[in-house]
């Protein structure tokens, strides 16, 4: 399993995959906010969406797994 | 009645117009276009373009003794009231965090200092400028415009319009400006150099850094004191947690009302005659060699500092030393995604672009200290 953490603290603004979905490594799971500037969280490895622990509007800092892959 | 009618005739505004008045509208018509439509730096851009509109209308006495701008001029600019709460507002702004996770970001704040010494020697080289009107023009350099203005009026009034719209100007071109340099001073493997995750500071050490920085900083730099000394407090306001109303007042309601006395005093000092001159030409031109050199200050002193270190820098974030806060971030967050998508240089970018605040304001005292 591979856990993907949020690489700042930001706001989601949205959560580009969801469970099930197959990514290749560089694909976007999730955009956040921070400083005013949208930042997208790319996939690290080719996988299956396995988990997505957050929704648009919450807020994440790099403690908070966004997204988890197998 | 010949006599009455010509006074009321000679009284006429139109009557005094002169080719200088017009071309300086349309200067403030070139920075209108800029604020609204392009929306470079549009909070500031916008009252400094009124203000040259304003202040070139004959007759007026709005920059005489006792006229309007003269009073926003005189008791707010050359008296460095607003450029100090300025920076209160903008110490209520900052997070230290990333300086304080890794303090060596401030050495690169500090390198981009560089461009501020290079346009300086570079100005006083063309023979066009005397060591003040050099002082100020190097300033630009650190991509600050409360610094800038409170530089120039200590050291040279009659430059302040040109140095203060250069400044704003080109923090606005810093995505056009950093890129190109940044590009050519570092490999395609230096600028996709992962950063781990950054840590997060405790609140007890965001507490103690406005104060252990303002001992230092003051202490070294005397003269940095009226900016440093506001940026620190306005800090530890946000940091504190404990006078919300005062932080929210200083960087919003206070911020805002000095933002429009800034813009319009400043705008008012250019003037035909203080404007229309080859210096000007000159001051713009130092000016891009000021952010070039300040942004190439950045990365060598980063690509210096990793041949020496065990925990290597991503020698993009050097760039952001440039002050610029958060742009120059933000240019360096997207230079280093586009080498590797899965490099987050955002908030290891801002420690130097905080440090760069400081590092400018620490030279522009440097500055004072050297030549008043």
């Amino acid at each position: 399993m591979t856990q993907v953490n949020a690489p700042m603290v930001g706001k989601v603004l949205s959560v580009d995959v969801k469970v099930g979905d197959q990514v290749k490594k560089n694909d976007v799971l999730v955009t956040l906010e921070a400083m005013k500037m949208q930042i997208k969280v790319y996939a690290p490895a080719d996988g299956e969406v396995a988990e997505v622990n957050c929704n648009a509007g919450d807020v994440v800092s790099t403690d908070t797994v966004v997204v988890a892959l197998k | 009645m010949n006599q009455l009618m010509t006074e009321i005739i000679d009284g006429l505004g139109v009557m005094h117009l002169t080719p200088g008045n017009v071309a300086m509208w349309l200067i403030a018509f070139v920075l209108f276009y800029l604020a609204i439509k392009k929306g470079v730096e549009p909070l500031l851009l916008l009252p400094i373009g009124f203000g040259v509109f304003a202040a070139n209308f004959p007759l007026t006495g709005l920059l005489e003794e006792g006229g309007l701008f003269y009073i926003f001029y005189h008791y707010g600019i050359e008296n460095e009231l607003i450029p100090p709460l300025i920076f209160l507002g903008l110490g209520a702004m900052t997070d230290f965090g990333p300086v304080i996770a890794n303090p060596k970001t401030l050495l690169l704040g500090a390198a981009a200092q560089l461009g501020v010494y290079a346009a300086f020697f570079g100005a006083l080289f063309t023979g066009l400028f005397n060591v003040k009107e050099a002082a100020c023009i190097g300033i630009i350099g650190g991509a600050d415009g409360p610094t800038s203005i409170f530089l120039s009026a200590n050291l040279a009034p009659h430059m302040m319009g040109a140095v203060s719209v250069a400044a704003y100007s080109y923090m606005a071109l810093v995505p056009i400006i950093i890129p190109p340099i940044a590009k050519a001073l570092t490999t395609k493997q230096e600028r996709a150099m992962p950063m781990g995750m950054m840590r997060m500071p405790s609140k007890t050490e965001k507490i103690v850094f406005p104060v252990l920085a303002s001992i230092v900083i003051i202490l070294l730099v005397p003269k940095s004191a009226p900016l440093i000394a506001m940026f620190m407090v306005g800090n530890l306001f946000m940091e504190s947690a404990v006078v919300d109303r005062l932080t929210d007042v200083a960087r919003n309601a206070l911020m805002n009302i000095v933002t429009i006395l800034l813009g319009l005093g400043v705008g008012s000092t250019m003037t035909a005659d203080s404007f229309l001159n080859s210096k000007t030409i000159g001051v713009f031109i130092m000016g891009v060699v000021a952010f070039a050199f300040a942004t190439a200050g950045g990365v060598l002193l980063a690509k210096l500092m990793n041949l020496f270190t065990k925990n290597k820098v991503n020698p993009l974030i050097g760039a952001a030393g440039v002050s610029a806060v958060p742009m120059a971030a933000r240019v360096v967050h997207n230079m280093g995604t586009e080498a590797n998508p899965q490099n987050y240089l955002l908030m290891h970018a801002m420690g130097p672009n905080v440090a760069g605040v400081i590092g400018t304001a620490v030279a522009a005292g440097a500055f004072i200290t050297a030549i008043l």
